[in-house]
C-alpha cells in the first residue's frame, strides 16, 4: 500500500434499503488522492458525490468495500471510533456554514476542541490562532448572527482547521455566498492548501469552484465517470 | 468531554433560553418545596406530641393488670383485675422507685348547677401529683387522710374548670359525679392536649378509695399503678424490681409468663409519634406528586429543546462528538434544571415552613434529612426523566441531523 496516498477507495458501495426495494448510491468506486492535493469531486445531483462525501467524512459507512485513511480501514470502525477520526483527521465546510447560533465565532472554532483531550487553556489559544489564519482577527467575540455570509464561512473554515487535521472536506463551500465573496473562500482554501499543505477535497456542481482543483473526478450514477488532471 | 466542560455547555445552553429554563425549573421549585414544607409540619406534629409527653415526665411507669391465660386462651390487657393498693405499697419499696400512686378510672357525667359535662374520672393515690409531675394551680390536692377515710373531695382539670365554672371561683363548690356530691379542692394547672386525641386536662381527679366506695362499688382492686422512678435513667432498673416484686406477690412460678404489665413512658410516647408519621408520609406522599408532575414539564421541554436543535447535534456530531458525549450533554441539561430547580424548591420550602410557623398554630420542624432527600430526589428526578430526551438525541442520524431544516 502506497503511504503518500493520504485516502484510497477499494470498490466502494453504498445501498440504500428504502422499503423492500434497494437503491445503489455508489457502484464500487476504487480511486485514491494524494496527501496535499486538492480535489474535487463533481457530479449532478443524485450521482451519489454527497453519498460519497458522507462515506469520506465518516459520517457514514460503505455497504462493502474498502476506505483507508492514513493507511487505516476506516469501513471496519464502530461509530465511537469514526467519531474520533471525524474530531482529529477531518475538518468539514458546508454550503450552509452550519455554525452554532448565538455563540461566538470563537467559540464555534472551540467546538471540535470540546471533544478532543486537549486541556482548556491550549483550546482557546488553538481557537484564535486558526481563526487569524482565515483573517478573523480581532472579530473572535462577535456572534455568529451579527456577521456576513463570507465571515460565517470563514469561522466554519477554522473550525474545520482547529485540530490540525489532515483533510478538510467541503461541501458546496461557495453555494450560499455571491460570486466576490465566493472567490474571496476559494482563495482561503487555495492559500490553506499551498501554505499550510492541507489535503482539501472540494464537492461541488460548480465548475468555477472546480477550476481551483488540480484533479477533478466526476461521478455519475454512481461510478466515477472521469478523472481530469 | 470532561465534566467541566459538559457543565459549561450545558449552562450555556440553558442561559440561551432563560425564561424557558425558568419556567422547566419552576415545577420542580415548586415540588421540592411542597415537599419540605409538608414534611416540616408532619415533623413538627410529631416533636409537639414528643415534647408534650416529656413534659409528663420521662421518669414515668405505668403497672397494668395483665392478661390471664385460661386453658390456652389469652384474653386481651386488662381482662383480669389482679392489681391491689398492696401492689402499690410494695412497689414503694424498690429502690429505683420514687413515688407511686394507685389508679381506677372511669368515664362520668359530672353536674354543677344547671352545667354538666362528661369527663374522665380518676381515682388515684395523694402522690399522684408527684407521680406525675403536675403542678397544682389553684387550692390543694387532697392528703393521705382525705384517701384513708375516702373523702368526697375533687381536683379538678383545667379544661372541666372552664367548662363548668367558666372562670367563676371553683374552690369550695360542690360538683355531683354519679349524684355525689364532691367538694372542690383544687385545679391543675393546663398540660395541653397529647397528639389531639387525649386531652389531659379533661379530667377530674379524686381518691382513689372513694373512686372504689363511690362510683365502681367495690374496695379490692385498681386498675393500673402509676409509678415515678428515682430519675429517667434508672426506669428500667425500675421496670424490673417492680416486675420481680409483683411476680413474688402474686405467686407467679418461673417461665410463666407475667399477669400483669409495666410500661414507660418514652414507649407511649413512641406510639404516639408513629401516628404523625403517618401524617409526615401523607402530606410528603402528597407534595411529592408535584415533583413528578415538575419532573414531566423536564422531560417534555427537553423533547422539545432536541428537536429544536436537532441541526446543532448533527453539527456536535461532526466535529466528533461520539453519542455518549450527546447523551450526556443533555442529561446534564436536564440535572442541571433539576438541581438548580431543587436548591430554590428547597430555599421555597424553608420559606414557607417559616410562614406557616408564624401565620398558623402548626409548628414546623425542617430537619436536614428531609433536606438532603428533597435534593437527592429533585436530582434523580432530573436523570430519570432526562434520559429519554437525551438517549433520542444521542440516536440521531449525524448525516439525517446535518440536513434537518
Amino acid at each position: 500500500m502506497d503511504n503518500h496516498f493520504l485516502l484510497r477507495f477499494e470498490n466502494l458501495e453504498r445501498v440504500y434499503k428504502v422499503g423492500d426495494s434497494e437503491v445503489r448510491a455508489l457502484g464500487g468506486i476504487t480511486h485514491s488522492i494524494a496527501e496535499g492535493d486538492i480535489v474535487a469531486i463533481m457530479g449532478p445531483s443524485g450521482s451519489g458525490k454527497s453519498t460519497l462525501m458522507n462515506i469520506i467524512g465518516c459520517l457514514d459507512k460503505p455497504t462493502s468495500g474498502k476506505y483507508f485513511l492514513e493507511g487505516e480501514d476506516i469501513s471496519t470502525f464502530d461509530k465511537n471510533r469514526l467519531a474520533r477520526i471525524r474530531n482529529s483527521k477531518i475538518g468539514f465546510v458546508f454550503q450552509s456554514f452550519n455554525l452554532l447560533s448565538r455563540t461566538t465565532a470563537l467559540e464555534n472554532v472551540e467546538l471540535p476542541l470540546l471533544y478532543s483531550n486537549i486541556p482548556g487553556k491550549k483550546v482557546r489559544e488553538m481557537a484564535y490562532r486558526s481563526l487569524e489564519k482565515v483573517g478573523l482577527k480581532g472579530r473572535e467575540m462577535h456572534k455568529t448572527n451579527q456577521i456576513s455570509g463570507g465571515e460565517m464561512q470563514r469561522v466554519a473554515i477554522a473550525r474545520a482547521l482547529v485540530n490540525e487535521p489532515s483533510l478538510i472536506l467541503a461541501d458546496e463551500p461557495t453555494g450560499n455566498l455571491d460570486t466576490t465573496t465566493g472567490n474571496e473562500i476559494m482563495e482561503v482554501f487555495k492559500l490553506l492548501n499551498k501554505e499550510n499543505k492541507k489535503t482539501i477535497i472540494l464537492v461541488t456542481h460548480d465548475p468555477e469552484v472546480a477550476v481551483v482543483a488540480r484533479k477533478r473526478i466526476y461521478i455519475r450514477d454512481g461510478l466515477i465517470e472521469k478523472v481530469e488532471e | 468531554m470532561n465534566i467541566t466542560k459538559t457543565l459549561k455547555v450545558a449552562i450555556l445552553a440553558l442561559a440561551r433560553n432563560k425564561m424557558r429554563s425558568f419556567l422547566t425549573a419552576l415545577g420542580i421549585i415548586i415540588g421540592v418545596g411542597a415537599v419540605i414544607a409538608m414534611v416540616s409540619i408532619g415533623q413538627g406534629a410529631k416533636k409537639e406530641v414528643e415534647a408534650r409527653f416529656n413534659s409528663m415526665g420521662t421518669n414515668l411507669l405505668f403497672v397494668r393488670a395483665g392478661s390471664r391465660s385460661f386453658r390456652g386462651i389469652s384474653g386481651g390487657t386488662g381482662t383480669v383485675q389482679n392489681l391491689t393498693p398492696k401492689d402499690a405499697d410494695a412497689i414503694l419499696e424498690a429502690d429505683a422507685v420514687l413515688n407511686v400512686s394507685p389508679s381506677v378510672n372511669t368515664r362520668a357525667q359530672v353536674v354543677y348547677g344547671n352545667k354538666n359535662w362528661n369527663t374522665s374520672i380518676y381515682g388515684v393515690g395523694e402522690k399522684y401529683p408527684d407521680v406525675r409531675n403536675w403542678e397544682i394551680e389553684q387550692g390543694v390536692f387532697f392528703d393521705e387522710s382525705h384517701v384513708r377515710s375516702g373523702s368526697k373531695v375533687a381536683v379538678l382539670g383545667s379544661e372541666v374548670n372552664n367548662n363548668l365554672f367558666e372562670g367563676a371561683d371553683s374552690l369550695g363548690q360542690i360538683i355531683r359525679v354519679k349524684k355525689i356530691p364532691f367538694r372542690v379542692i383544687g385545679v391543675l394547672k393546663s398540660k395541653g392536649e397529647a397528639g389531639g386525641y387525649m386531652n389531659q386536662d379533661d379530667v377530674i381527679v379524686i381518691p382513689y378509695t372513694t373512686a372504689q366506695r363511690r362510683l365502681l362499688g367495690q374496695t379490692d382492686r385498681i386498675q393500673s399503678i402509676d409509678v415515678a422512678a428515682v430519675s429517667a435513667d434508672q426506669t428500667d432498673e425500675a421496670m424490673e424490681q417492680i416486675s420481680e416484686i409483683l411476680r413474688i406477690r402474686h405467686r407467679i412460678a418461673p417461665g410463666a409468663e407475667d399477669d400483669f404489665n409495666v410500661r414507660n413512658m418514652s414507649e407511649i410516647a413512641e406510639g404516639a409519634a408513629e401516628s404523625t408519621k403517618i401524617l409526615t408520609v401523607l402530606l410528603g406522599g402528597i407534595a411529592s406528586i408535584s415533583l413528578l408532575v415538575g419532573g414531566i414539564g423536564i422531560m417534555n421541554i427537553m423533547l422539545v429543546s432536541v428537536t429544536e436543535r436537532i441541526r446543532e447535534i448533527g453539527i456536535r456530531m461532526s466535529v466528533g462528538a461520539r453519542e455518549q458525549d450527546i447523551l450526556l450533554q443533555f442529561l446534564t441539561e436536564a440535572v442541571t434544571l433539576s438541581i438548580l430547580g431543587g436548591l430554590l424548591g428547597i430555599g421555597l420550602g424553608l420559606g414557607s415552613a417559616k410562614l406557616i410557623t408564624q401565620f398558623s398554630p402548626m409548628k414546623t420542624v425542617v430537619e436536614i434529612g428531609s433536606i438532603a432527600m428533597a435534593f437527592i430526589f429533585s436530582g434523580s428526578v432530573g436523570i430519570f426523566f432526562g434520559f429519554y430526551p437525551a438517549r433520542k438525541a444521542s440516536k440521531l442520524d449525524p448525516i439525517e441531523a446535518l440536513r434537518y431544516e
